[in-house]
């Protein structure tokens, strides 16, 4: 099975790794070829220098017979825009996007895009941490 | 009209003040602190600052009236295609203009389905195909939505064209001649328009129609 990573950062670059010890053949893309140093030094899969916006980068990648792609530049809308070109142009049955900004992730959502969003999670996350603290006897107030 | 500009560069602000002039509403969104005080002196009230790919800022902007335009001209194309989704699939306004910055992003747009867009880039290069008098069949002008182009053909001294009147030309369905330029005169092509060697006609035609028409006026 073979998969792409578009944005090979601190969330790109473990999920590449976890993909290649799934089994997967993966392809990264960074616009930084000192991001290739976050795959560790037994990388196994192909790693390209370049903007996801390039489509025939896209198609060096593999874009054409890969089955995933996950998308999380550090940019939201280059993101969003990657991330349809990969369903649209290359017919990627599962493309997963990261979107930080919380309101055009659930707008891209109800358009059909495949989003996550580790804002909307950790607020949630920090939410449910705040909410299930013990409260000292001393200071409930009720 | 109402119109919404996001992106308050050269063409941004130029766009602004025309419409201004012309008569119309317009609010127009740059996301830098310095342009914008800059823009705030001139326009005052109708500029405002900030990211107008973030969905408040084109609430703030008046994006729910909805406006009847939206010109998405930022230096940036993932910013202007993402205006524009956002502004047709969630605002629901109706037309949108945008402004392509790398021809390479030319078919991401398509692709996405944003149109009509601007590109000064292929702008020049159609003009340098105008100039340059090689090619036989250039295109002026292309109107996606209404599936029609107008072309310039130039009729060399083999076309099979030459010495015919128009009336007499089989041309294909959905073409017409518009006019024809000879010496540095034009004129409006009519059915008794005689093509001659060395004449530039333009021609308005569906999409699709473009073989066949170089081969009545061009291909023996």
């Amino acid at each position: 099975m073979k998969a792409v990573v578009i944005g090979c950062g601190r969330v790109g670059s473990s999920v590449a790794k976890a993909l290649v010890r799934h089994g997967w053949d993966v392809v990264a893309i960074d616009e930084n070829e000192d991001a290739l140093t976050r795959l560790g030094e037994d990388w196994k899969g192909g790693f390209l220098v370049g903007h996801g916006m390039d489509v025939e980068l896209l198609r060096e990648a593999g874009a054409d017979e890969a089955e995933a792609a996950v998308v999380a530049t550090n940019g939201d809308n280059t993101n969003i825009v990657v991330g349809q070109v990969l369903e649209k142009r290359f017919d990627i049955g599962c493309v997963v996007v990261r979107i930080l900004d919380p309101a055009r992730a659930e707008l891209y959502s109800t358009l059909g895009l495949r989003i996550v969003c580790p804002t909307s999670s950790a607020i949630s996350v920090l939410i449910e941490a705040a909410r299930s603290c013990e409260i000292r006897p001393e200071r409930a107030t009720a | 009209m109402y119109v919404l500009v996001a992106g308050g560069g050269k063409v941004g602000a130029n766009v602004t003040r025309t419409l201004i002039s012309w008569g119309h509403e317009v609010t127009l969104i740059e996301q830098r602190r310095d342009r914008f005080e800059r823009l705030e002196a001139e326009f005052e009230h109708r500029v405002q600052v900030g990211d107008a790919t973030e969905m408040f800022v084109l609430e703030r902007a008046g994006i729910r009236r909805p406006p009847d335009l939206l010109v998405a001209v930022t230096g940036d194309d993932v910013d202007n295609i993402v205006i524009c989704q956002m502004a047709r699939e969630h605002f629901g306004v109706q037309k949108v203009i945008a402004r392509v910055n790398d021809p390479r992003n030319q078919e991401h747009f398509d692709l996405l389905g944003i149109q009509p867009t601007v590109s000064a880039t292929a702008n020049v290069l159609a003009m340098i195909e105008h100039e340059v008098p090689e090619h036989e069949l250039i295109h002026l002008l292309e109107l996606k939505r209404e599936s029609l182009e107008i072309v310039e053909v130039q009729i060399v001294k083999d076309s099979p064209s030459v010495g015919k009147r128009i009336d007499r030309l089989s041309l294909p369905d959905g073409s017409r001649l518009i006019s024809v330029m000879r010496e540095g005169r034009a004129w409006i092509a009519d059915e008794a328009t005689e093509l001659q060697a060395g004449d530039q006609v333009l021609a308005i035609l569906e999409a699709g129609k473009e073989e066949e028409l170089r081969g009545v006026l061009l291909k023996r």
